[in-house]
């Protein structure tokens, strides 16, 4: 899902999916969509013949960006999250 | 088609991930080419959305974690191929777990892995698939000493050919 930073980390093989966090292989109970996404990663499993080969999945994640970006995240931030909030606040 | 990899990133994150380059001690290249047919290979699935079987497994620590939020449970789940959703729980505060409940094969699609092997695209799965949670400790030693290790061990076990890691 963030297939740039998956390469700066050098990890030798990668596919990008466009999809929210929490949600790797795609939207729950979409086997096709399920499918292509695991189908890809068995492919450049196999089938890379180099090093930090990439391939991306040309798939768009179907639900408007704003509700997607909204619904992956948790009900309440995260204790880092919360911290980091805590900190800027203090130090403003 | 070029994915966005921060497209559902809070913006004020993007820096905590974008230009760090390598972890420190990990400058060189791994590779290990893929020597048998898929067909014939085993695969194993590794998820970051921190599953766990509910009645027999602990869930991973959240209570340290709110104590000390630079900390991240470093142990791992042997999740059974075979588990059914409803065994399955999440211990999880980074990301929403409605649909990871709902649907635990948008994160480790092991039953989807199975037919595959059913249909001949693939040998065989791993008797155990593994879990992890995914937020963790910058330093990540815990990770380089023990779980990882123990990982490729039990993988290894199983003869598993091939891993796919799977961040949530």
């Amino acid at each position: 899902m963030m297939p740039s930073v998956a390469e700066e980390r050098l990890a030798p093989r990668i596919i990008g999916l466009e999809f929210p966090f929490g949600h790797a292989f795609g939207m729950p109970h979409d086997r096709v969509m399920q499918r292509r996404s695991l189908e890809l990663a068995l492919r450049v499993l196999a089938g890379a013949t180099k090093f930090a080969t990439r391939v991306d999945l040309d798939v768009e994640w179907p639900v408007p960006l704003r509700e997607a970006y909204r619904a992956w995240q948790p009900k309440e931030p995260s204790p880092i999250v919360r911290k980091l909030l805590e900190s800027r606040k203090s130090g403003a | 088609m070029i994915v966005d990899s921060f497209k559902f990133l809070p913006r004020t994150f993007r820096p905590l991930y974008e230009g760090r380059g390598v972890f420190p001690g990990e400058e060189a290249q791994v590779w290990a080419p893929f020597q048998k047919r898929l067909a014939e290979s085993r695969i194993a699935l590794l998820t970051s959305a921190g599953f766990h079987l509910k009645r027999s497994q602990p869930t991973f620590d959240l209570e340290r974690e709110q104590a000390n939020p630079d900390w991240g449970d470093p142990t791992w789940r042997a999740i059974p191929a075979g588990a059914m959703p409803d065994e399955l729980g999440i211990a999880h505060l980074h990301i929403n777990d409605e649909d990871l409940l709902a649907d635990p094969e948008i994160a480790l699609p092991m039953h989807l892995l199975s037919e595959l092997a059913t249909e001949g695209v693939v040998g065989g799965t791993a008797a155990e698939h593994v879990a992890v949670m995914g937020y963790q400790d910058r330093s990540l030693r815990d990770w380089r000493e023990r779980t990882a290790p123990e990982v490729i061990a039990h993988l290894r076990e199983q003869g598993v050919d091939g891993l796919i890691l799977a961040p949530a």
